[in-house]
């Protein structure tokens, strides 16, 4: 089976970590991958007006090379390319008025009507690879407390994204100790980071971030992972500034002993 | 020829709005072997009765057709009318033009012509009608009540009162449900216990009932006054009738893990227990899942124990056949599944309980002895927050749409004794709204918060998460319009109730109708509140709706007085539209008897002549009317026609479709 992968904006300029060692992990694991060729802007925000279509289109473009280029099976890293993308997805398949006007703006080959599966690669490792897998595959164990920070984006909102509970999560977790590491539970992981209040109310960022980052290291975390550019930047500027925070592809390219 | 009468009700202006019923009258006037056609504004009064009664008299009618609400409503209403007039009450046709016509439309002119069409097939038919009489059945004076909580218990109390025999069928080892388990009651506080077993013993001392615990209903065949059921006593290991609850064999047995369900698995209990001290009926009972000697052979212990001999490893699960008049439902409720609600954390933190686990905490009988400590680690919390409608008015799909009606009471009550008994301890509840309406209970409410100072929050809970040994509830004040985070020691959960998870089976078994949320659903929501819709079939507790105890006790002693009213009688009047064979026409295939339900039908051998002085032996089909109920399976499977249903031919039939066809 082979993957269509799309970075995203940030992958290739804040973000560059998350990227290069989700492809090298990916190369080490054998997930035979390509990236869509000219790819386009996933939205960067859902829009969550109704009748809005124009907003749309990028992602829906995004959608239909998956579906043409390779085998429908669109990776999706940044959590913020994958939410956008995982709900225009459902709107194409779903929403008839969406659907209609979509296809009409951009006058495919053949209609799109969200036949791609958009697939995160959280997911892919739970479901493709399988967590097993990669514990057999991990050559450097991490040997740490490790806090998983979902965040928003991955998980809500959990009818449409489809991706862990929303409340108790335990994905990431598995993950952590799928490369030899201890999660640590505590109950900020699911909360909001801040966001984009950052940018014109630092002082809730801050308040938000610190939360986080004290709570997690309250129970002991000695680092934090996370899978969303925004939530890094937001934990390690705006946070405690005491806890380390990695994003998974690092930490799981390390413990393949692919990292550098 | 017939002489029909037509008479178009109004139902005030709940046909008359939408249909015009002077033109449906006028219209139905015309219609051959019509004499007379009436329209008034309530056709179910006395005054309308008395119009159809004259009308019947004046005219010499053989048959009437009531244009009005569903037959459902007033069928049996206006067959009374015509049988005191001196006609047949089965020469009587309702035409639906409310239910069907006028309450579904908006448009005048349509909804006439539709009622207009509708009275012309009821006319159709009724010229085809015959005269029935009904035949009648014996009653089998004998109840069963479907489960032993505080609504069965009652039921079969007040029907073994009256001089009835009932048996009470319980799934657990012990009658009592969920009171219980409860602690105290509101709005007196009486403790459950203390009103609660005095009335187990009585069912059990009393020689009208028989108490048939860690049983369940396999089958249930027949119809009113006549059920056949059949019962499965599960193997309890011990023999009921030589225990004497002594409980030596609790002390003695090795297997002490076993997660102890009343106590709502705050506790374990040994392989061989008592549920609780007032067990009825006081036997010891193994969960063979979890004794040695069952599981793998070795063991014994208790046998060895046991000074009269009761534990017997070998018994079986035994089936019993009963018959009954009446079946009542008493099948209980249960807290849901949190599963759906992890912002409340109670699968990870211990010290989440439910108000159900609080009752255990409270109780002197509990796994505390009555000393209200965290599950945790024993200590006794200073903060206890309580959050009411955990699933209860959830439009979200998680929970359950409705109101759980008992929880806003019994937090205030918790609220209440906690403050009572442990005044140093701070309350706070989060609400969405306080709902207290019934006897003594708003000013229950009222002193939970002025005179024990217990802090109602207006707003829902968010999120509960741990943070330094405290667990963090984090919610809405909506009236001081800001987030709230209450650290707390201990978070009790109202979880909103469902039906019992077995009511489902026990519905098909009797063919009870159930709504969506799975209550059992009456005969009439206002008038016939504690029937089923299935003759013979009794409603009694929250397995029809949420309710408290008061009213759980009322509606059971109401559900026995109808019981007992059906059980008074000697005979029922029968069915009158029951089946029959033209032996004319009878293959005697057998099709028909193995599609009946009620075993109605038999096969006798006729001799038939053929003329010529020459006979015929041939076996035909033929319809006991006591026990047919008229369902019409065996008419539509019949392959060569020569079953019908009296009242409703094939003939019939057609004619209602012609007419509604025919422009």
């Amino acid at each position: 089976m082979k993957f269509t992968y799309y970075p995203g904006c940030t992958l290739r300029t804040k973000a560059k970590q998350l990227d290069i060692y989700g492809r090298k992990s990916l190369e080490a694991l054998g997930v035979d991958f390509e990236e869509v060729k000219e790819w386009q802007c996933c939205g960067a925000v859902y829009p969550i007006s109704r009748d809005e279509v124009a907003t749309k289109l990028s992602a829906v473009r995004t959608l239909n090379s998956a579906k043409v280029e390779g085998e429908g099976k669109l990776l999706t890293l940044c959590s913020a390319c994958h939410h956008v993308l995982k709900r225009v997805n459902g709107d194409m398949k779903n929403d008839e008025n969406i659907r209609f006007k979509a296809n009409n703006y951009l006058a495919l080959e053949e209609e799109y009507a969200g036949e791609t599966d958009v697939i995160h690669y959280l997911e892919l490792l739970r479901d493709y690879v399988g967590f097993d897998n990669i514990k057999r595959a991990v050559k450097n164990p991490i040997n740490k407390k490790v806090g998983a920070y979902y965040g928003c984006l991955l998980l809500r909102p959990s009818k449409e994204l489809a991706f862990d509970s929303p409340e108790n999560p335990t994905i990431i977790e598995d993950f952590i100790k799928a490369i030899g590491g201890t999660p640590v539970i505590y109950g900020m992981r699911n909360e909001c980071c801040g966001a984009y209040v950052s940018a014109t109310n630092k002082e809730i960022a801050v308040k938000k971030s610190v939360k986080v980052t004290d709570d997690a290291m309250g129970h002991g975390a000695e680092l934090l992972v996370t899978a969303c550019p925004l939530c890094m930047y937001n934990l390690t500027e705006n946070g405690n500034k005491k806890v380390p925070v990695y994003y998974f592809t690092e930490l799981l390219a390390e413990a393949l002993g692919v990292k550098e | 020829m017939q002489r029909i009468g037509v008479f178009v009700c109004w139902c005030g202006s709940n046909i008359a709005s939408t249909v015009d019923v002077k033109k449906v009258a006028e219209v139905l006037k015309a219609e051959p072997g019509v004499v007379i056609s009436e329209n008034y504004q309530y056709m179910c009064s006395e005054n309308g009765q008395a119009l159809i009664r004259n009308a019947i008299k004046e005219h010499s009618l053989t048959g009437i057709v009531v244009c009005s609400c569903s037959p459902r409503m007033h069928e049996a209403t206006f067959r009374r009318t015509a049988e005191s007039a001196g006609l047949n009450p089965y020469m009587v046709e309702i035409a639906n033009i409310r239910e069907q016509c006028s309450w579904i439309h908006k448009d005048m002119e349509e909804a006439t012509e539709k009622a207009i069409i509708l009275g012309r097939s009821a006319i159709a038919k009724l010229k085809l009608n015959a005269p029935l009489t009904s035949g009648e059945s014996a009653v089998v004076k004998r109840a069963l009540v479907i489960g032993g909580g505080i609504a069965g218990i009652q039921s079969a109390l007040d029907i073994a009162e009256a001089g009835f025999e009932v048996d009470i069928v319980e799934t657990s080892p012990t009658i009592g449900g969920n009171m219980a388990k409860l602690d105290k009651t509101f709005p007196t506080l009486d403790c459950a216990a203390c009103i609660l077993t005095p009335k187990m013993v009585d069912c059990a001392q009393n020689e009208k009932i028989d108490i048939l615990t860690y049983s369940e209903v396999e089958s249930v065949k027949g119809f009113v006054g006549n059920f056949k059921v059949q019962i499965r006593k599960k193997a309890r290991f011990v023999d009921e009738k030589k225990c004497t609850g002594c409980g030596e064999c609790m002390q003695k047995c090795p297997s002490k893990k076993g997660l102890n369900d009343f106590n709502m698995g705050l506790n374990t209990r040994p392989a061989i227990y008592i549920p609780f001290a007032q067990a009825i009926p006081n036997v010891a009972v193994i969960d063979p899942e979890q004794c040695l000697k069952l599981k793998n052979g070795k063991c014994g212990l208790c046998a060895m124990k046991c000074n009269v001999n009761a534990i017997d490893y070998t018994q079986k699960d035994e089936i019993i056949e009963r018959e009954y008049g009446a079946i009542v439902v008493a099948t209980g409720y249960k807290p849901i599944s949190l599963e759906n609600f992890n912002e409340y954390g109670y699968s990870q933190y211990k010290d989440v309980v439910t108000s159900l686990e609080l009752e255990r905490l409270m109780n002197a009988a509990g796994p505390s002895e009555g000393h209200l400590v965290r599950p945790s680690d024993h200590k006794e919390p200073k903060v206890i927050t309580f959050i009411q409608c955990v699933g209860s008015r959830d439009t979200s799909g998680c929970g359950k749409p409705y109101c759980s009606k008992i929880c806003c009471m019994y937090t205030a009550k918790h609220a209440m004794l906690i403050r009572e008994k442990y005044p140093d301890t701070e309350v706070h509840v989060f609400y969405i709204d306080v709902r207290t309406p019934g006897k003594n209970y708003d000013e229950f409410f009222r002193r939970a918060v002025e005179q024990y100072g217990v802090d109602y929050v207006k707003g829902m809970v968010g999120k509960v998460y741990e943070e330094n040994g405290k667990l963090m509830v984090q919610g809405a004040d909506l009236i001081n319009n800001e987030q709230v985070v209450i650290p707390s020691d201990l978070v009790v959960l109202a979880a909103a109730i469902e039906p019992s998870p077995t009511v489902r089976k026990i519905a098909t078994m009797v063919t009870a109708s159930i709504d969506t949320n799975n209550f059992l659903t009456e005969a009439h929501a206002k008038l016939r509140p504690v029937e089923s819709p299935t003759a013979g079939i009794f409603l009694s507790g929250v397995c029809q709706g949420p309710k408290d105890i008061p009213e759980t006790v009322s509606q059971a002693s109401a559900c026995a007085a109808k019981v007992i009213g059906l059980l008074a009688k000697d005979k029922l009047k029968c069915n009158a539209s029951v089946a029959h064979s033209d032996e004319t026409l009878c293959s005697g295939c057998s099709v028909c008897a193995n599609v009946c339900p009620y075993g109605a039908i038999t096969y006798v051998d006729k001799e038939f002549r053929l003329g010529g002085g020459k006979t015929e032996l041939r076996r035909v089909a033929s319809v006991n009317p006591a026990v047919c109920q008229g369902c019409g399976a065996c008419t539509v499977t019949c392959p060569s026609g020569a079953m019908d249903l009296k009242g409703f031919t094939t003939g019939q039939i057609m004619a209602e479709v012609d007419a509604i066809c025919k422009r």
